[in-house]
């Protein structure tokens, strides 16, 4: 339920934005959206949020048509357009009383203080919309689209723009939200959707090439492990070898080391007691992990 | 900012015509009526309302903030309607100081209160009918553009065409005998002449009507356009 998507395409003239597209969101999940610069993300959101028609197929909200129901599924969607759009003249409490009024909330006053002190506004609140930093911006962006407590959110790039510390605060809030809810974001830090995304959808040039829970997607491409090793004194490398006969030297100078274990294992520990044993000192050793990143680049490559 | 700026400046501009400028001046014209108030009116609306105008859609398509619009539970007729009126209070509210300049009339007139109130009250009518005609093409023309000079170029000119054009059209040799009157119904001014008598036709509250509801229609078309 929540988010459904069925042969979604969308045509400029003659580029097909998305072609063909289907996926779902669940309720109680974050999903990642995720593709390069083009791939048809904001295309979908825009078309999730009946701000695009679509040219053929279908998106559904919690069940609903998004072209038939069209009123109700807006009462139902939190949006969060990419560059987020806002009032600059306003000030922040006018605007989110003003977006209070056009969903006909109850208690608009209590409301309006409720969330802003839920995206941690309350020290900005009768500033103007236009002397405030982008972080804190953003964060009347995701006010907005959160003030009347919708089933379902759709976030453009939530987190485009904003410094580390804004990023965690964001992330955060996100999660806090979660629960009950459907939530879909789109995004090109890959480390941030990896760390709270349970499911990802890929889109390159208008398709999907990736659609998993988290936990599938790293499993299905490639096994092998890479780690990343520095001694105090120089070893050889038939001493891994002696370990795993199929390593791959990614990096190999006298006492820095990255390699590839094809099968997968992890051999830190063995490692460790070799090194040891040769009378050898470990200064660092890691595992990398595999990552979005990497498969994000292998399913996107042109 | 626009709204007390464009209110000031329609005030300033009424006021010197009416009571300063000597040609235009009510004072020197020595009767007793309002009439050059609504003879001049027009004139300034050509230039205010396009100003209030210009960037009810312009400037949402601009920042984007139509897209946030778009994607609340509003119909196309709420948003173009709530922008509409919001833009003709804006120009009543201009016209209501000028509520004065009866008043002083009536005060200056020998002998007092020598003025033709039922004219008065039907320019007053008329001056509203021709700001709601003015701003519903002032809103449509900007919700076609996200450029703002644009618009309130576009505006000025169909408020210009609208208002003139075809009483024009209708003196020249094109047109004749029953075809004249129609091709002159079909501009403003003809209608607003007959309603500043004080004669309210509803032939012409008709026209009035239409001619708004014409253009608050091909805004929520236009509106609807994007989404394709």
């Amino acid at each position: 339920m929540s988010i459904k998507v069925e042969g979604l395409s969308k045509i400029y003239s003659t580029q097909k934005a998305i072609d063909n597209i289907s996926f779902e969101a669940m309720e109680g999940q974050i999903t990642g959206l995720v593709g390069p610069n083009g791939a048809g993300k904001s295309t979908t959101m825009k078309i999730l949020t009946a701000s695009l028609t679509a040219d053929a197929g279908e998106a559904y909200i919690c069940g609903l048509n998004v072209t038939d129901e069209e009123m109700r599924v807006k009462s139902m969607i939190g949006y969060l357009p990419e560059h987020n759009p806002l009032y600059p003249t306003m000030y922040v409490k006018e605007f989110l009383t003003f977006i209070a009024k056009i969903h006909k909330l109850k208690n608009i006053s209590k409301r309006v203080d409720e969330v802003i002190e839920a995206v941690g506004l309350s020290k900005e609140k009768h500033k103007k919309i236009s002397s405030l930093s982008k972080g804190y911006r953003q964060r009347v962006g995701i006010a907005q689209a959160i003030i009347h407590d919708p089933k379902v959110l759709i976030l453009d790039e939530p987190i485009s723009g904003l410094d580390p510390n804004q990023i965690q605060e964001i992330r955060q809030l996100i999660l806090k939200l979660k629960e009950n809810k459907t939530i879909i974001f789109s995004s090109h830090i890959l480390q941030e959707v990896e760390s709270i995304c349970d499911k990802i959808v890929i889109l390159n040039d208008g398709l999907i090439v990736a659609d998993d829970e988290l936990s599938h997607l790293h499993k299905d491409h490639s096994q092998a492990i890479i780690i990343e090793l520095e001694l105090l004194n120089p070893m050889d490398q038939k001493t891994f070898l002696s370990i795993e006969s199929d390593i791959n030297f990614i990096k190999s100078d006298d006492n820095h080391f990255v390699i590839e274990v094809v099968s997968g294992n992890d051999i830190r520990e063995v490692i460790f007691d070799k090194v040891v044993a040769d009378g050898n000192k470990i200064l660092s050793m890691a595992m990398q992990k595999k990552n979005l990143e990497k498969l994000f680049k292998s399913v996107t490559k042109v | 900012m626009t709204g007390y700026i464009s209110i000031v400046i329609f005030l300033l501009l009424t006021g010197l015509f009416l009571w300063v400028f000597s040609d235009t001046s009510i004072i020197n014209y020595n009767y007793a009526s309002l009439g050059q108030l609504f003879t001049i009116a027009p004139l300034v609306f050509m230039f205010l309302i396009p100003a209030i105008t210009m960037s009810s859609f312009s400037d949402e398509k601009q920042r984007g903030t139509l897209e946030l619009l778009v994607t609340k539970p509003l119909t196309d007729w709420d948003i173009v309607a709530g922008k509409y009126l919001a833009a003709l209070a804006l120009a009543i509210i201009a016209l209501i100081p000028t509520l004065i300049y009866y008043y002083s009339i009536v005060q200056l007139g020998s002998p007092k209160g020598n003025i033709d109130t039922g004219a008065v009250i039907g320019s007053y009518i008329g001056l509203i009918f021709l700001a709601g005609i003015f701003t519903s093409a002032g809103i449509f023309l900007s919700s076609i553009t996200s450029n703002q000079i644009v618009a309130f170029i576009l505006t000025a000119f169909v408020c210009f065409l609208l208002f003139w054009a075809f009483d024009f059209l209708s003196a020249t040799p094109l047109f004749f005998g029953k075809m004249d009157n129609f091709v002159k119904g079909l501009g403003i001014e003809f209608h607003y002449d007959n309603i500043s008598k004080g004669r309210i036709d509803t032939r012409d509250i008709f026209y009035f009507v239409s001619m708004i509801g014409l253009f608050l229609w091909l805004t929520i078309v236009s509106l609807d356009k994007r989404k394709w």
